[in-house]
This record gives structure tokens, C-alpha cells and sequence, in this order.
């Protein structure tokens, strides 16, 4: 046995704890050496912005207001892309009954997929950020803009990565994620676009505060949810 | 196969005899509003629409809940007979509300809190009916669209708060005010007892239709085992 921190703790918490780490570090492992899906989320991110600096036009004064926008519209789609791959290649190879034969907790699995597509967002977005701030001329390195990026993409994939394991077994499964997912995120999307609007333009602590309650109380509600019934969507 | 019930049939024939009542109460009863003048009236059905829908998504939370904890089909079939009834009405109060806008917002649709959440609650439970063709396995199919079901509850009231931030023009018709609402009406006694008595009759009416939903549900699902039994002999 190996002297990890996770050892120390109460069994059951840190067998959990366990499990759920060694799927992080599967996922994580498999696309380090693969990279497939960061590096398609990427192109597909870069040319989303592309296509919105064509799409709209953006001059000084609209890009300050508009910029929020297309940075979230911009991390949706890549996010839906993201999770369906997550969860589709586990599908094609047979791998997560795998997964549900180990022996551990099903909420392990949950959280274990949850934090992979959470590192595989933020990875894209720690690139599509300079690039976009450098493209657009505008400074999105602020400390309170990267905490609302991650409060939005924490909510996003808490939801996201409970709805993509039901997607992956429909027929229809690359169209099945965004209709299901994108009525459910729309209190996030717009939460995470004021928030980030509201520190661009630099409005007050009083203007941007409710949409980032709105976003803990957001994650706070649907991780408490997909922990209760995840234990049913994996059930075989 | 068993015919009709003998309760059923009283209560749908209850139920036709109450919405012509509630007919007779809306064009003949209920005075004639001041300002607005008769397109008024159809707020007397897009109100109790609106809360049928809501009461059929919430019937399908609980029995989304219900089927999760006991692993009965009986659960997973009010939940999708509850939400092809919910979407029904909910349609029916949003086309009653545009028919009204128009003459009184003088659009047939704006960008308002109430409308927009209204919206996106259709498109959540047509994505519910479209997860469950996606399924085969109605095992399966039953547990993901509870889930659904519970998820798609619970996401509506958060995306109407987080719409709500912004101004709202929709009449708001009981607690407080809003000031930005355009049309906003206030009900003499007549117009209340013709409103309640209407929003009763659609909660019959919706008792009613999930009743006979229902009956069609059991029966679809006994001849998908009688098929299963024939396939197998």
C-alpha cells in the first residue's frame, strides 16, 4: 500500500474517494496519451469564435458587450461535444460495463466522469481565455471572471455529465445531449453571461453578486440531485 | 377487456356538463372588463391552462419519485400519460396568451420572464417524450425518464428566477403588484367566481383525461405482453 492522504481517511469515504480518482486518472490517461478530444474541443472552440467575429460584427463598442456572450455560447457547445465524446467512446468500447462490474460505489463513477469533463473544460477554456483576450483586445484575466468561468462550468458539467449517461444510450445520442441538456443549463448560460457581462463592463459588486449566488445555489441544487439518482441511470 | 368504468363515465360526464357551466359563466356571467374590453374573457381559460400544466408536471416529479423508490411501471405510466397532458394545456395557454398579447401588448410575443420560462418548461418535457422514443428497453426507458422528470421540475423554477431578474411586463394577478405590467387587470367579485369556478373544472377535466390516459397506458402495455407471450410460445 501506498501512503496516500486518501488512505488516512474513514474506509468507506476514502475507498470512495479512491475509486473515484482512479477514473479521473483513466480518462485522463487515456487522453494524454490519445489527444483526441482536447484537441478537437479546441479547433471547435477556436472556430466557433471565428465564426461569431464573422457573424457579428464586432467593433469596439459592441465587442465589450457582446464578448460575455460568445465566450459562454462558445463553452456550451464545446461542453456538449465534450461529454458526448466522454461518454460515447466509453459506449463504442464496451468499457463502462467495466466500470459498473468494479466494485465501488456508483456515485464514485459519477463523480470520477463529472471531474474528467471537468478538467477537460477548464483545459479548454485556460486556452480559448488568451486566445480570445488577444483576439478581441479585451482583458479577461480578472479574478472574479475566472471564479464565475468556473462556478458556470462546474453547474454546466454537473448536469451535463448526469444527462450524457442517459444520452449515450439513445438512438439518437449526438442530437439526444444538447435537447436535453440546454433547457435544463439555461439558468447557468444566463447566470454565467450576466455575471461575466457585469465584470466586463465593470458594474458594481451589487449588480453581479445575485448571478453568482444564483450559480452556487444552481450547483449546489443539481450535484445534491445527481448524486440521489445517478445510482438509477447505471442500474443494469 | 373491461368496459369503461362506472365512475369514469359519470366523471367525464360530470366533467362535459361542468365545462359548459364554465362556458355559460365566461360569456354570459362574468361582466365585460372596462379597459380591455371582451379579449379579457380568455384569460378565464389561459390561467387555469397554465396551472393544469404545472399540476401534470408536478403529478409527473411525484411519480417520478414514486417509481425510482418502488420499481412499479404503474408510476412510470402516470408520469408520461401526466406529461402529454401537461403539454397539451401548456400549448393551449401559450397560443390563449398570444391571442390575447396581440390586441393588449400589441405583439404576439415578447421577450417577458413568464413567456420565456413557459417556453423553455414546453421544450423541456418535449425533450422528455423525445428521450423516451430514444429508448428501447422500457425498463430503462422508465428510469431515465423519471429521472428526467424530476430534473426537468426542478430546473424550472431556477431558470424563472434567473429570467425574473430582469423587468417584467406580464400582469401579475394576485400578491404583488408589478408596476411595468401593461393590461394588468383588477377582478370584481363576478370575474373571481367565474375565474375559480373555471380553474376547478380544468382541474376535473385534467383528473378526467389522466384517467382515460391511463386506461390506455394499461392496455398498450398488456398487449405489448400478450405480443411478448406470443413471440416466446
Amino acid at each position: 500500500m501506498t501512503n496516500s492522504p486518501t488512505d488516512r481517511l474513514p474506509s468507506a469515504l476514502g475507498q470512495g474517494l479512491r475509486a473515484t480518482f482512479a477514473i479521473v486518472r483513466k480518462d485522463l490517461t487515456a487522453e494524454v496519451r490519445s489527444k483526441e478530444l482536447v484537441s478537437a474541443l479546441l479547433v471547435f472552440s477556436l472556430l466557433v469564435v471565428l465564426i461569431f467575429n464573422f457573424a457579428l460584427e464586432l467593433d469596439k463598442a459592441a465587442r465589450e458587450n457582446v464578448a460575455a456572450g460568445v465566450l459562454w455560447v462558445t463553452f456550451t457547445f464545446a461542453g456538449t461535444l465534450g461529454l458526448n465524446r466522454a461518454f460515447a467512446a466509453e459506449k463504442d468500447r464496451g468499457s463502462f460495463d467495466g466500470l459498473l462490474l468494479a466494485p465501488v460505489d456508483r456515485a464514485a463513477i459519477y463523480f470520477g466522469k463529472l471531474i474528467g469533463a471537468l478538467i477537460f473544460m477548464l483545459t479548454v477554456e485556460a486556452i480559448v481565455i488568451p486566445v480570445f483576450s488577444l483576439l478581441y483586445n479585451i482583458n479577461l484575466f480578472r479574478p472574479l471572471l475566472l471564479l464565475v468561468v468556473l462556478l458556470g462550468t462546474f453547474g454546466y458539467a454537473v448536469v451535463g455529465t448526469l444527462l450524457a449517461s442517459m444520452a449515450m444510450h439513445t438512438r439518437a445520442r449526438d442530437v439526444m445531449l444538447p435537447i436535453l441538456l440546454f433547457p435544463v443549463a439555461i439558468p447557468v448560460i444566463i447566470a454565467a453571461v450576466k455575471a461575466s457581462a457585469g465584470i466586463l463592463l465593470a458594474s458594481d459588486w451589487g449588480e453581479i453578486a445575485p448571478w453568482i449566488n444564483l450559480l452556487v445555489v444552481y450547483d449546489t441544487i443539481f450535484i445534491a440531485i445527481a448524486y440521489m439518482v445517478f445510482d438509477y441511470l447505471v442500474e443494469e | 377487456m373491461s368496459t369503461t368504468p362506472r365512475n369514469l363515465q359519470i366523471l367525464t360526464l360530470v366533467t362535459a356538463l361542468l365545462g359548459l357551466i364554465a362556458l355559460g359563466l365566461v360569456f354570459f356571467y362574468a361582466p365585460r372588463e372596462a379597459v380591455m374590453g371582451e379579449v379579457q374573457r380568455i384569460f378565464y381559460f389561459h390561467v387555469p391552462s397554465a396551472w393544469v400544466g404545472g399540476l401534470a408536471f408536478f403529478v409527473t416529479l411525484v411519480a417520478g419519485v414514486a417509481f425510482l423508490r418502488t420499481g412499479d411501471t404503474k408510476w412510470d405510466r402516470v408520469g408520461f400519460s401526466s406529461v402529454e397532458i401537461g403539454l397539451t394545456f401548456s400549448i393551449m395557454t401559450l397560443f390563449s396568451g398570444m391571442l390575447w398579447a396581440r390586441p393588449i401588448w400589441n405583439s404576439w410575443w415578447t421577450w417577458d420572464p413568464r413567456l420565456t420560462t413557459f417556453t423553455i418548461l414546453l421544450l423541456l418535457y418535449f425533450a422528455y417524450l423525445m428521450l423516451r422514443q430514444g429508448i428501447e428497453d422500457p425498463g430503462r426507458r422508465a428510469r431515465f425518464a423519471a429521472v428526467y422528470g424530476i430534473v426537468a421540475f426542478v430546473s424550472v423554477p431556477i431558470t424563472y428566477f434567473a429570467i425574473q431578474l430582469a423587468r417584467s411586463i406580464h400582469p401579475v394577478l394576485f400578491g404583488a403588484a408589478n408596476p411595468n405590467a401593461k393590461g394588468d387587470s383588477s377582478l370584481t367579485p363576478a370575474m373571481l367566481r367565474t375565474f375559480f369556478f373555471c380553474l376547478f373544472t380544468f382541474t376535473v377535466l385534467y383528473v378526467t383525461l389522466l384517467w382515460h390516459r391511463l386506461r390506455l397506458a394499461n392496455y398498450a402495455e398488456h398487449v405489448e405482453q400478450l405480443k411478448a407471450r406470443l413471440i416466446n410460445s
